[in-house]
C-alpha cells in the first residue's frame, strides 16, 4: 500500500508538472482543465457522459484519504462523525488535484429491495456529495450515482457483512 | 422480427362446428382453488398422413405437440394431464369424433385431442378439439396455421384455448418472459437481459453483460422492453425495440432515472427520477424526447410505478411516513392516498393486476420479502409465498399468475417462480443461470 502511494503520488506531480517523460500508470489524471466541463445537456448518447475509472488516482486517493468509502446505519443515510472526518480528508484531496472529477457512489445492503435501494443508495451518495461540496469541493466535478444492492463488497448474509455494504463510494473518474 | 408471422385461425373440419362454444363450462373449481385438480387426457395429435417438414415430420410432431400441450396444462396446477406418453393414438378422423367410451377408461374427465396436416404451401395446419369426455359431446375447436419451425405456439395457442374453455379465464401459455439472467459471485454478479418462451423455450440473449442491467419490462404489444442499465457508469432507463435491437435512453442528461413501467396504452412511461437525493415520479411519452412530467414532490423515495390497467390512476412505493409503504393517485399525480397500514410491515414494488382487481406487492416484515395480492384500496391482503426473499412480482396477462424471483440466502442466487393467485405451491421456471427480474409479456398475436 505504501508504494503504491508513492507511485501514485508521482504520476500526480509529474503530471501536474507538465512532463511526461515517464508513463509509469495508463490512466495518468489530467492536467488540470482551463475551461470549466461543459454544463450543457450533451446528447443522450453522447459518450462524453459516460464515467471512467482512474485507478491510479484512486490508489492515491485512499492513500492520502485514508478512505475512500464511507458507511451507513441500516436504511440511514446520515454522516457519523468518522464519515465526516473520511469525507474532510477526500475533500483535501479533490482540492488538491483539481484535475479530477469524482463519482460518488451509493450503496445498499441486500435486505431491501431491488428499487427502493437505488433510491437509498442515491440518498447516501448525495449526504456524501453535500459535504464534499461544503468543504468547498466544486460542484461540477462531483457526480451522484447508486448502485443499489448491486455491487456488494462482502458477501456475507450476516449484519459485518451488511454493515461494510451500506456505504457511498468515492470514485476518481476522467 | 424474429417471431413475426401471421398466425390464422382456420375452421377445422367437421360437421359438429355449429354447436362450438354453446356449451356451458363444466364444473372446474378453479378460483376456489378447492376442487381437485382435473384429469385430462393429451393422447399424440393424429396426422392424415406422416410428411416431413421442415420441424420434422408430421407424425413426431404430433407427439411433441401433445407433450407441450400436456406440459402446460400440467403447470398450471388446474390440471393433471394423462399423457401423451402412455396413451394409444387414435386415427385423423376421430379427432372429431372421439370414441368417448374408450376414453372413459383412462380416468380422465376431459379429452385434448387434434391433428398436425402438411399443406402445400409448407405450412402446417393443426386442429385443437376438446371434449367433456363424462358428458360425450365437445367444448370447444380451434385450428391454426402455422410455419413449422412455429409448432410450438400452435400448441400454446391450443393449450390457451383449452384452458379458457375449462378454467373461463382467458389463457396465458402463448407468452414471453424476459428477465435478468445473472451468473459470477455475489460481488461481481454479471447481468444480461434474457427473453424464451413462457414455458422456457426460444431462450436467448438481449444484452451483452458489459453493462449491468436491471428491471426490463414489456410494452403492452409485447415488442418493446423498457429496462434500466448501467452503461457508461450512468444508470438511466433505456428503451429497446425487441426485434431491431435499437435502443435509447429514455430522457436526455446524466440524472438518475429507474423503476420505468409503461402505461397500458403503452404510450408514456412512468419512471422514478432521483435529484439531490429525492426519488420522485415522473411520466414521459415513450416516443421522441418529450419533457417529463413530475407526479410527486414527497421528500423521500417515491418509486416503483404501476399503472392501472384503464390508465387512470398509478400505484407506487414511498417512504414519506418513514417507511415504505404503498400508495395509489391520480395518473396526473392528484389524489395520493396511502392504502397499506399494516403494523410493522412494508410493502414494496406494487403492480396492479391487468385485470384491474387486485395489486401484486413485496412485502418487507421479519427479515424477509414475500409476494402477496391485495384489492387496490389495500383491503383482502393475501401473500402468497414464504421464503428469505421473494420480490418482484409480474403478472400473467390474465391476472391469475404472478411471476418473481426468490434470492437464496447465503449465496445470494436466484430463481424465476410463478405461482396461483389462488394460492397452492409455486413453481419454479427453468432458466439456464439464475434469474431474477422477471416480466410476463402480453398474450402474443
Amino acid at each position: 500500500m505504501r508504494k503504491t502511494m508513492t507511485v501514485a503520488m508521482a504520476v500526480v506531480a509529474l503530471t501536474m508538472a507538465g512532463c511526461q517523460r515517464r508513463t509509469i500508470v495508463q490512466d495518468p489524471i489530467l492536467p488540470p482543465a482551463q475551461e470549466a466541463p461543459p454544463m450543457v445537456a450533451p446528447d443522450p448518447l453522447d459518450s462524453e457522459l459516460d464515467l471512467v475509472e482512474l485507478p491510479a488516482a484512486q490508489a492515491a486517493l485512499i492513500a492520502q484519504a485514508g478512505s475512500d468509502t464511507v458507511y451507513f446505519g441500516t436504511d440511514e443515510h446520515m454522516l457519523d462523525m468518522a464519515a465526516r472526518t473520511t469525507l474532510a480528508a477526500q475533500a483535501r484531496w479533490l482540492l488538491a488535484n483539481p484535475a479530477v472529477r469524482a463519482s460518488i457512489e451509493g450503496h445498499a445492503d441486500e435486505r431491501g429491495t431491488r428499487e427502493y435501494n437505488l433510491a437509498l443508495g442515491e440518498r447516501r451518495a448525495n449526504a456524501a456529495r453535500d459535504f464534499l461540496m461544503a468543504q468547498g469541493v466544486p460542484a461540477h466535478r462531483l457526480t451522484v450515482i447508486s448502485w443499489g444492492k448491486e455491487r456488494p463488497v462482502a458477501p456475507g448474509a450476516y449484519e459485518a457483512a451488511w454493515a461494510q455494504n451500506r456505504r457511498a463510494a468515492t470514485v476518481i473518474v476522467r | 422480427m424474429l417471431r413475426k408471422f401471421a398466425f390464422i385461425a382456420v375452421f377445422v373440419a367437421g360437421a359438429a362446428f355449429a354447436q362450438q362454444s354453446e356449451a356451458p363450462p363444466i364444473e372446474v373449481d378453479v378460483v376456489g382453488g378447492v376442487n381437485a385438480a382435473m384429469a385430462i387426457a393429451v393422447p399424440p395429435l393424429a396426422t392424415p398422413r406422416n410428411v416431413t417438414t421442415s420441424a420434422g415430420d408430421t407424425g413426431p410432431l404430433g407427439s411433441q405437440m401433445a407433450a407441450v400441450i400436456a406440459g402446460n396444462l400440467r403447470s398450471s396446477g388446474v390440471f393433471v394431464p394423462v399423457g401423451p406418453q402412455g396413451l394409444r393414438g387414435y386415427p385423423y378422423h376421430e379427432a372429431a369424433a372421439p370414441a368417448y367410451q374408450q376414453w372413459r377408461g383412462t380416468g380422465a374427465s376431459a379429452l385434448v385431442t387434434g391433428f398436425v396436416e402438411a399443406r402445400p404451401d409448407g405450412r402446417l395446419t393443426v386442429g385443437c378439439y376438446l371434449y367433456d369426455v363424462t358428458a360425450g359431446r365437445e367444448l370447444t375447436r380451434q385450428g391454426y396455421v402455422v410455419a413449422p419451425n412455429e409448432w410450438r405456439r400452435a400448441a400454446h395457442r391450443c393449450s390457451d384455448a383449452i384452458y379458457a374453455r375449462l378454467s373461463g379465464q382467458s389463457g396465458y401459455f402463448d407468452t414471453r418472459v424476459v428477465y435478468v439472467a445473472e451468473t459470477g459471485p455475489k460481488t461481481n454478479r454479471v447481468k444480461r437481459i434474457a427473453i424464451m418462451d413462457s414455458d422456457g423455450t426460444n431462450h436467448r440473449y438481449l444484452t451483452e453483460g458489459r453493462a449491468t442491467v436491471l428491471t426490463p419490462r414489456f410494452s403492452p404489444d409485447g415488442r418493446r422492453l423498457v429496462y434500466m442499465s448501467y452503461a457508461g457508469r450512468r444508470p438511466r432507463v433505456w428503451l429497446l425495440d425487441i426485434a431491431s435491437g435499437q435502443e435509447r435512453p429514455l430522457v436526455p442528461g446524466p440524472a438518475m432515472t429507474f423503476a420505468p413501467r409503461f402505461s397500458p396504452d403503452g404510450r408514456q412511461i412512468v419512471f422514478s427520477m432521483a435529484v439531490n437525493g429525492n426519488s420522485d415520479i415522473y411520466v414521459v411519452d415513450a416516443d421522441g424526447y418529450g419533457q417529463p412530467r413530475q407526479l410527486t414532490t414527497a421528500p423521500g423515495a417515491d418509486t416503483s410505478p404501476s399503472f392501472s390497467p384503464d390508465g387512470r390512476r398509478i400505484v407506487f412505493e414511498s417512504d414519506r411516513s418513514g417507511t415504505q409503504q404503498l400508495y395509489v393517485m391520480n395518473s396526473d399525480g392528484s389524489g395520493q392516498r396511502r392504502i397499506t397500514f399494516t403494523s410493522g410491515a412494508r410493502y414494496a414494488s406494487p403492480v396492479w393486476s391487468p385485470r384491474g382487481d387486485l395489486i401484486a406487492f413485496t412485502r418487507i416484515g421479519g427479515g424477509s420479502f414475500r409476494v402477496g395480492v391485495m384489492t387496490p384500496s389495500g383491503s383482502g391482503e393475501r401473500l402468497l409465498t414464504n421464503s428469505w426473499q421473494d420480490e418482484g412480482p409480474s403478472w400473467a396477462p390474465n391476472g391469475e399468475f404472478v411471476m418473481f424471483h426468490r434470492t437464496e440466502h447465503g449465496s445470494g442466487r436466484s430463481a424465476l417462480y410463478a405461482v396461483s393467485i389462488q394460492g397452492g405451491a409455486e413453481r419454479r421456471l427453468a432458466t439456464p443461470q439464475d434469474g431474477s427480474d422477471p416480466s410476463w409479456s402480453p398474450l402474443q398475436n
